[in-house]
């Protein structure tokens, strides 16, 4: 029963995701943390920057961090099919019936407004996850470098997390932490 | 045989790909340069298809390349092929992580880490809100006032302010799914033709 409303809550999101993975965040939230209560926001933090640095699509990589947690190892498969099954289904369907899809004057227009949606609902996460994410001065400092740094600068993910666990390691042992 | 080809190469590029969707494009164009599948140009078409499609552009991607080579079993295929790295070191660490989850260290780099996943969900999004909100095209035309205003795109400014007021100042509406207000957003997007 389990792995049934795993394969169903991630098909879910993966059928309202509309971009990248940073997309996939709102709906994560709001099918995953506020209505299943399989993880909490921090962890959602946790299982994001791992999956940055990881192989795969972020997306994929998050499902299978959070079926593992929620039911094992089918747990993790079975939340990762999940994810992928409807884009399995529509893009087959649109590729095999619609080629000139992209083209289309209404799908245009409505893709360029759900991208100012997109923009919204992922400022109201940033929002709800600053809270859990950043508790204290060092931690707003981070978070001000990486932002400022990978706005300007064409920067590997990778580079932001290894920096980001040493600060914290550090910041920690200096006793920095919580002030 | 070309499952099986498709499968390996989706792997190879669902291993080496770090950093989400669009990573996967150097090693798709590689794909396309070495077996002649798919053609550079309907890569683009695919591109253009995968981000107007619901879920993560990666998948989509492989779903659909898969798909023009070798018909329903290569979509099927390729897809697979993408995930099954990500299933098996994610897998890994995960196991790993859970027995380090109290480990002070493993603690303390999660400390780090929030604010670090915050700010890249926070530089992802402010792309995409300057391509959305933005005409750079047209910076310079005019002057003063005139430049101020071919320089953001009026109306999705005007459907942000619109959702910002519901989704965060309007009791009732807050607690609506996300989905209501991408749909009600494609609509108004197809109504006012943006």
């Amino acid at each position: 029963m389990k792995l049934l409303s795993l394969f169903l809550s991630f098909a879910k999101v993966g059928a309202m995701t509309f971009g990248g993975g940073y997309a996939m965040i709102p709906i994560l939230e709001r099918e995953i943390i506020d209505k299943q209560g399989w993880a909490s926001s921090e962890e959602l933090m946790d299982y994001y920057a791992v999956g940055q640095c990881t192989p795969g699509v972020i997306a994929v990589n998050t499902a299978t961090f959070i079926g593992y947690k929620v039911a094992g190892i089918a747990g993790g498969i079975v939340a990762t099919l999940g994810v992928v099954f409807p884009s399995l289904v529509i893009i087959m369907l649109i590729a095999g019936i619609l080629t000139n899809f992209a083209d289309i004057p209404a799908v245009k227009s409505a893709f360029a407004a759900i991208r100012v949606c997109v923009c919204v609902l992922i400022f109201n996460s940033v929002l709800k996850l600053w809270k859990g994410a950043v508790k204290d001065r060092a931690a707003v400092v981070l978070y001000l470098i990486v932002l400022g740094i990978s706005l300007f600068f064409d920067v590997s993910p990778i580079v932001f997390v290894i920096f980001c666990a040493t600060a914290g390691i550090l910041l920690t042992r200096m006793g920095v932490r919580g002030k | 045989m070309i499952l099986l080809r498709l499968f390996w190469e989706f792997f190879k590029t669902g291993l080496f790909a770090v950093g989400g969707g669009l990573a996967t494009l150097p090693f798709l164009y590689d794909i396309s340069t070495r077996t002649g599948w798919f053609s550079q140009a309907q890569l683009a078409d695919m591109i253009a298809v995968s981000e107007s499609t619901p879920g993560p552009i990666g998948v989509n991607m492989a779903t659909y390349v898969g798909f023009t080579t070798a018909g329903i079993p290569g979509g099927i295929v390729a897809t697979l092929g993408l995930v099954c790295p990500s299933i098996i070191v994610i897998l890994l660490i995960a196991k790993v992580l859970e027995q380090f989850r109290s480990n002070q260290t493993v603690d303390a780099a999660f400390y780090g880490l929030r604010p670090c996943s915050v700010a890249l969900i926070s530089a992802a999004g402010l792309l995409v809100a300057r391509i959305t909100f933005l005409n750079e095209a047209d910076l310079g035309l005019g002057n003063g006032l005139a430049a101020l205003k071919s320089l953001f795109d009026w109306k999705a400014v005007a459907l942000a302010t619109v959702l910002l007021i519901a989704t965060r100042g309007v009791k009732p509406l807050k607690k609506l799914h996300p989905i209501v207000f991408i749909a009600a957003s494609a609509a108004v997007g197809i109504l006012f033709s943006f």
